[in-house]
């Protein structure tokens, strides 16, 4: 019984990760009305950024988050201009192509450098033991990194003039852009932090997990799920619906084969995504 | 009705000449190469039938194909049916099964649809990738004298190669019907605008589940077909997510919306994709070239190339449909 119970803290702390990831999906996907497909080409350069950072460096991990966090933002202010711009507003479908192309290219050009073979971050922190159980000081470290974010990311956006303009091209741009808000200047800062969370959460999944250039597919679909199950542009919303989904994972790891877990979880997805299009703790439709 | 449109006819050359090409001097890897172009259309003509017809974006489309070739594979290894019977079995089968995926997603609409398809394939594969009878992760493998009905594995192969083609040409020619029927006024009438149609008449949820059946069917039967020609399956070759989204490449490429524009841009792709991955020098890159030509595909001229063959001469439209 306390194997489960073990396994749930841990799936909590992976979870909160999870939450971590989809903020970036959920903001972008928000305030612009475009679903970000680079997202998981954006961890796993994230993790890479993290991987070479610790090479070259080796000082410690939760630190280089920073440098990973500012070069994210960098990132996305490019990929904004190079594939973004001229789609925003336009059919979704023009979106969905063209921040998957960028996708095929990251994932392209990550694969020709590091084949697809597993790279890990050698670091780790001493870890709590109780009883028979170690949870290991990097889940724990990376759950209170994530939820730092989380708070940090609901201060800026609730009570900083960017924050709040951010919010109002969210709700309606045409408005926004009369009352004096520059929407394209917003746009780009949005896309930028959305990806500059997206490589964050990478990096510290990195300090997790071993990882490939290709698992960021794998984290870009559970940000689909959290961020269906938490409704659009919530930072807590979204930390909440990762933890349950990190729960989730835990409370079934220890009775069925891993190779499952997929299966349950697309399940969940397609099954939430149907029943609640508006997320569990967004707003009912009007129209 | 279908018989007087002249791009019906240009159909029938183009299955003839991919006949008729490897034949000629028997040509073996000519065959093997044309037979990769042939499953490109296939593919890209029936994804036309959701993204270029309907509007809705299909990332998970491989998921037919692969169910095909296990279907298929099934039946003619275990079960031990002779092969164009269960390829249409196998086509059938996974009809229906999207048939209830259909009424399941197709009440999200837009993007919504979209992940949804992403889930579909990664629970399908999932599942596949579980599945005691099917061989779990490792597949299923066909002995070979299962190619002794059609008269040994030389046999086989050509005689699959000629379905194949078959299937090429009905992928079209379905194209082709349903783009000259009410039923694909209708789905155009949803492309445009979901809410008009369905005020002006349309029933929107029958026909996206039938197009979405229907796009299935084809797809299949080309799977059972070329899985059988391989003799073995696997999850990871079956639901290849790749190929899933170079089919929207290619649609992209060519034209959505257009029949021709499929074919075209599924063999134009096909065609630089065996360059690149033959290349030794641009062999890592292939992905990156094509993520770059469906971004400027679809930020310059979200047409393809028969938007702008279109453009340029207006009346093609009226021949190459």
């Amino acid at each position: 019984m306390s194997g489960v119970l073990a396994s749930m803290i841990d799936g909590l702390l992976v979870g909160a990760v999870y939450g971590l990831a989809a903020m970036g999906l959920s903001l972008i996907w928000g305030v612009m009305d475009v679903i970000n497909l680079t997202h998981g080409a954006m961890i796993a350069l994230g993790m890479f950024g993290m991987y070479l950072l610790f090479g070259a460096l080796a000082s410690n991990a939760y630190v280089l988050l920073l440098p990973v966090m500012v070069a994210g933002l960098l990132l996305g202010i490019v990929v904004y201009w190079m594939s973004v711009h001229r789609v925003v507003g336009r059919p979704m479908l023009m979106s969905l192509l063209s921040t998957f192309a960028v996708n095929m290219m990251v994932i392209g050009i990550g694969t020709a450098i590091w084949s697809t073979s597993p790279y890990n971050v050698n670091f780790s922190l001493p870890g709590i033991t109780l009883g028979a159980y170690t949870f290991t000081g990097n889940h724990i470290a990376a759950a209170i990194g994530a939820v730092v974010i989380a708070l940090a990311l609901q201060l800026f956006l609730y009570h900083t003039r960017t924050g709040k303009a951010i919010r109002a091209v969210a709700d309606n741009r045409e408005a926004a852009e009369l009352m004096g808000i520059s929407t394209t200047a917003v746009l780009t800062i949005a896309f930028g932090i959305g990806i500059a969370l997206a490589c964050t959460s990478g990096a510290l999944v990195s300090t997790l997990f071993p990882f490939t250039i290709l698992s960021g597919g794998t984290y870009q679909l559970k940000s689909f799920v959290v961020t269906i199950l938490a409704g659009l542009g919530k930072p807590f919303g979204a930390l909440v619906a990762g933890v349950l989904l990190g729960l989730l994972e835990g409370v079934v790891t220890p009775f069925i084969a891993v190779s499952w877990i997929p299966l349950i979880e697309f399940g969940l997805f397609v099954v939430v995504l149907v029943a609640f299009p508006q997320g569990i703790f967004g707003k009912r439709a009007t129209a | 009705m279908i018989l007087r449109r002249p791009f019906f006819y240009l159909i029938l050359v183009i299955a003839a000449l991919f006949v008729y090409l490897p034949l000629h001097g028997n040509n073996v890897s000519l065959r093997e190469d044309l037979i990769l172009v042939a499953i490109a259309i296939i593919l890209a003509s029936n994804l036309n039938l959701m993204i270029g017809y309907t509007g809705y974006v299909n990332f998970g489309h491989i998921v037919f194909y692969g169910l095909g070739g296990y279907v298929g594979l099934y039946l003619a290894t275990v079960r031990g049916w002779n092969l164009v019977l269960s390829a249409l079995v196998a086509g059938l089968a996974v009809s229906v099964c999207a048939l209830l995926f259909g009424l399941l997603i197709l009440r999200l609409r837009g993007a919504y649809f979209a992940l949804a398809t992403i889930g579909i394939l990664q629970a399908v594969q999932a599942f596949v990738s579980n599945f005691d009878p099917w061989g779990r992760s490792t597949g299923m493998y066909l002995s070979f004298d299962a190619y002794a009905p059609l008269g040994g594995a030389m046999h086989a192969l050509w005689i699959t190669y000629y379905l194949i083609i078959a299937v090429m040409a009905l992928s079209m020619i379905l194209s082709l019907v349903i783009k000259n029927s009410k039923f694909g006024l209708g789905l155009f009438a949803i492309r445009e605008d979901e809410d008009a149609a369905v005020v002006l008449g349309v029933n929107a949820t029958v026909y996206k589940a039938i197009i979405y059946s229907v796009s299935a069917f084809l797809p299949a039967v080309a799977g059972a077909l070329m899985f059988y020609k391989n003799g073995m399956i696997d999850p990871s070759i079956a639901f290849e997510y790749m190929l899933s989204l170079e089919g929207i490449v290619m649609l992209m490429l060519g034209g959505q919306g257009a029949v021709m524009g499929a074919a075209l841009g599924a063999a134009l792709y096909e065609k630089l994709r065996s360059f690149l991955l033959t290349s030794p020098s641009l062999s890592n890159f292939h992905l990156v070239i094509a993520g770059g030509l469906l971004l400027l595909v679809v930020l310059f001229a979200p047409g393809g190339l028969m938007g702008w063959l279109y453009r340029i001469a207006p009346r093609a439209r009226t021949v190459i449909e």
